[in-house]
């Protein structure tokens, strides 16, 4: 046994309100730079959906993850070694900017500065990789709430599998989000795709990160990712990924996008895992077992044995009790309602969710029925086979029975609640309809419903001693680096090139070069461009308002609106 | 030592051109190299422009890039290797000379051709050329030189003239290598190759300022490492490196 510990994420479905809250907050600590425009590492997509980027679960195209090969051993489905080097010079797998989407901005200036005409005058959309004007057609979320699904909607790749065809009428659809991240995998595939050794796992927290100074461009990890949550800086030549807010997680404090979450629907938590179990769960034969195969790489956190080989493994003993307070440890193992996603990949990925109630509830509010009793909750997802033939597509390689049984505990839960909530007796039969005691009903409603910011986050910091080797923590000035201060902008071989800042340096730095930006697409200096997206409120990037007048008295009317 | 000999017999402007250029570049070659490692990792890349277009990257890239890599080893073998070697391994000089134009000419071609087509994406693809540095037209113009010069050498001394560039150009440029310079070869060469000898100097002091820097991080470890590389955290001291005399102790 080599027990490891995981950083790891649970989001909660039911309670995603696809407000892209966390996708911006994301795009605004992360990618907020050229040469990421199009990145979203962070990303929401409904579902039914293509996703972003489009179709990026057709492996049969994109031959991402891993899959058995003839005899039955694990293999790198966009091929060996030797393949990959050989089709280095060009990426056959490789998403173009089109499988994404052109990103853009506005000619906001035209609105301020425009002469007195007969007709408004327009922003017109212009393209941040060319800086010609450019026909919006496509964006990371233009599906959003199945928006033109009747004549996109059967390009979802999942749909395939499923033998009644979803319709994208009005009156028998159903939709849900999906919030996405990098999965942060216990066998991830990227970091095996990359020909320069430069993604690595964390060994303490298990977090995925690329080494920017050992990147060289080859970009065969962003085949190799079969989620797709890789990408290339295009300006850099380097490859980005989510970060897991490394540098926030190492203090304690949860990762941007679940710190905003407006649903508050994401947990975060250690989870012990047998390293040497991994690379046999991984080449499960059966897909379907794959969940279950996952499962049993983890560790039971109380299991004396266990604490003991941790311990042993030098898990600093504050760490083995966050892993036993963990809300993932809760939801995956005790309650056993979250399930990964897409396991058919064989990443063993660890963002997992719980999957949504909420397209079975709404049939039956819509047919006038109580959407809270047992039995029809019960009956409805017995008989709304499409849903969740198509949750099993997503969750558990197509295996209809744990979806089932983890909506039939939240159904549970609903009605049980309802008896306490009315002031009325539990019911202890539905909690054991489900193979569950009315107590652990109670503290799953806790968990998913209460959830309270010291539940859904328990993150131990990382070790005191180990401070100064943090790598964003500021022990010393924070300008106190190996080419710095000065830094920001660009050395001499093109953009980002030079030492490397630290991350809180170089956004300081991007701050201010937005704030004191002078134009919005300038070609010949893409580092100071403008993009609503990218601004913060402070400061005002010109084109966003007229020209301060040079002669006093417009400054001071221009000082008044600020 | 040999060199006062050979200058005795060749004027300072081939001194300048054959000798003392050559080590200037080989100079700003080497040391550039340590200088941009140190102070640019992070710029150290292939500079992928795939994501902006793939159409013509898939045709041009793989074929500039087998050719260069055949051509190299080619020039490895021609320039490497004395004639006097091949001759003891019986390898008659017909029977070399019809094996290295032959497959010298088809590599050549294919970056030729590969070389091209990059060039040409360059220039008309919108997003590809606003992502071009100055650097990168720099280095293009250079290495076109170089390319398209030495195949022309090949064609022009194969059906035209009857140049033995094994026992000048070769012989010069071990010579080099060897601190032990013949300018006077250099000086008889013919023009097309005194000019390619020159355009690839040239080009070795522009390596390590260019995106070619990639080319030394041909990523061969890939074949023999474990797939899933981990690493701790403690053991790399975060992106700020501490204090002379302020390093971190074991314990
Ligand atoms: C040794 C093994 C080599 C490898 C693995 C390699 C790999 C690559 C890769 C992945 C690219 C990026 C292509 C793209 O996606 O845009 C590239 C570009 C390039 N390489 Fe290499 N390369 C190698 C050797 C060389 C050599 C020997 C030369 C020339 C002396 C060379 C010259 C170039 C040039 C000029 C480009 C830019 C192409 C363009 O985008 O216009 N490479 N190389
Ligand atoms: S999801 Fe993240 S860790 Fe997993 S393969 Fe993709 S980039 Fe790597
Ligand atoms: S912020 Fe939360 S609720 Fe809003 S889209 Fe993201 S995950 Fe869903």
């Amino acid at each position: 046994m080599r027990v490891m510990a995981q950083m790891a994420m649970v989001m909660n479905l039911d309670k995603c309100i696809g407000c892209h809250t966390c996708s911006v907050t994301c795009k605004q600590a992360w990618t907020n730079r050229s040469g990421v425009e199009y990145v979203w590492f962070n990303n929401v997509e409904t579902r039914p959906g293509q996703g972003y980027p489009r179709r990026y679960e057709d492996q049969e195209k994109w031959r991402g993850g891993w899959i058995l090969n003839k005899r039955g051993r694990l293999a790198l489905r966009g091929g060996g070694r030797l393949r990959k080097l050989l089709t280095i010079f060009s990426n056959p797998t490789l998403p173009g900017l089109d499988d994404y989407y052109e990103p853009w901005t506005y000619d906001y200036d035209t609105l301020t500065n425009a002469p007195l005409q007969e007709h408004t005058p327009v922003a017109r959309p212009k393209s941040l990789i060319s800086g010609k004007d450019m026909k919006i057609e496509w964006s990371a979320n233009w599906d959003d709430d199945l928006g033109g699904s009747p004549d996109h909607g059967d390009k979802d790749v999942l749909l395939k599998n499923i033998a009644d065809k979803v319709k994208f009428e009005f009156e028998q659809t159903f939709m849900f989000y999906l919030p996405r991240i990098c999965e942060h995998c216990l066998n991830p595939s990227c970091a095996a795709s990359c020909p320069s050794g430069a993604i690595y796992k964390r060994s303490e927290d298990g977090i995925v990160l690329v080494d920017q100074d050992r990147c060289r461009g080859w970009r065969q990890c962003v085949s190799g990712c079969p989620y797709k949550k890789i990408y290339f800086n295009h300006r850099t030549g380097k490859a980005e990924k989510c970060t897991f807010c490394y540098p926030r997680i190492e203090v304690g404090i949860p990762t941007v996008c679940s710190e905003t979450c407006v649903g508050r629907l994401r947990y975060i938590g250690l989870i012990l895992y047998d390293a040497d179990k991994v690379l046999e769960a991984a080449s499960t034969e059966d897909d379907h077992d794959l969940y279950e195969a996952q499962r049993s790489v983890f560790l039971d956190p109380d299991d004396p044995e266990v604490v003991r080989a941790a311990e042993q493994a030098g898990i600093p003993r504050d760490w083995i009790d966050a892993a036993q307070r963990s809300p993932i440890h809760a939801l995956i193992n005790t309650f056993k309602v979250a399930l990964p996603l897409h396991p058919e990949y064989r990443t063993l990925p660890m963002v997992w969710y719980i999957p949504p109630l909420s397209p079975v509830v709404d049939v039956i509010k819509d047919t006038g029925f109580d959407a809270e009793d047992k039995g029809n909750l019960f009956a409805a997802i017995d008989a709304l086979r499409i849903p969740i033939e198509y949750l099993a597509e997503l969750f558990t390689a197509g295996e209809v029975a744990p979806v089932d049984a983890v909506l039939h505990k939240l159904a549970a839960m609903r009605s049980y609640m309802r008896d306490i909530n009315m002031g009325r007796d539990p019911d202890e039969s539905i909690a054991t309809a489900v193979g569950m005691t009315g107590e652990q009903m109670y503290d799953m409603y806790r968990l998913l419903a209460i959830a309270k910011y010291d539940e859904r986050y328990v993150i131990p910091p990382a070790h005191a001693e180990q401070a100064h080797s943090l790598e964003e923590l500021a022990t010393e000035c924070s300008l106190d680096y190996d080419g710095g201060p000065g830094m920001g902008g660009s050395g001499p071989f093109g953009e980002g090139s030079g030492a490397t800042p630290p991350v809180s340096v170089e956004n300081f730095q991007m701050l201010q070069v937005r704030q004191t930006s002078d134009s919005i697409v300038a070609p010949a200096d893409k580092a100071s461009r403008v993009n609503l997206l990218n601004w913060d409120g402070r400061g005002a990037p010109e084109g966003l308002f007229p020209p301060r007048d040079p002669d006093p008295d417009a400054a001071a009317t221009a000082g008044d609106r600020s | 030592m040999s060199t006062a000999e050979a200058t005795t017999n060749s004027g300072s402007v081939d001194l300048l051109l054959w000798v003392i250029f050559p080590y200037v570049c080989l100079a700003v070659f080497a040391v550039g190299h340590f200088w941009r490692y140190r102070y640019d990792k992070f710029g150290w890349t292939t500079r992928s422009s795939q994501l902006y277009e793939n159409r013509l990257l898939r045709l041009g890239s793989p074929l500039f890039h087998f050719g260069i890599l055949f051509v190299f080893a080619g020039h490895v073998m021609g320039l490497g290797v004395p004639e006097s070697w091949t001759k003891k391994a019986g390898v008659s000089e017909s029977m070399y000379h019809a094996t290295a134009v032959g497959s010298g000419s088809v590599a050549g071609l294919c970056t030729l051709v590969g070389l091209a087509i990059l060039i040409y994406r360059r220039r008309t693809v919108g997003p590809v050329f606003s992502a071009t540095t100055k650097m990168d037209k720099t280095m293009y113009l250079v290495l076109a030189t170089v390319i398209v010069l030495g195949m022309a050498n090949t064609v022009v001394a194969n059906l035209v003239g009857h140049y033995d560039y094994r026992l000048g150009v070769s012989v010069w440029f071990r010579g080099i290598l060897l601190l032990n310079p013949h300018p006077a070869l250099m000086a008889e060469a013919p023009f097309g190759f005194q000019v390619h000898g020159l355009a690839a100097f040239l080009l070795f002091a522009l390596w390590p300022f260019t995106r070619l820097v990639h080319v030394f991080s041909a990523p061969l470890g890939y074949l023999t490492r474990p797939y899933i590389v981990y690493r701790s955290r403690g053991d790399s001291l975060g992106s700020r490196k501490p204090k002379r005399g302020w390093e971190r102790v074991g314990s």
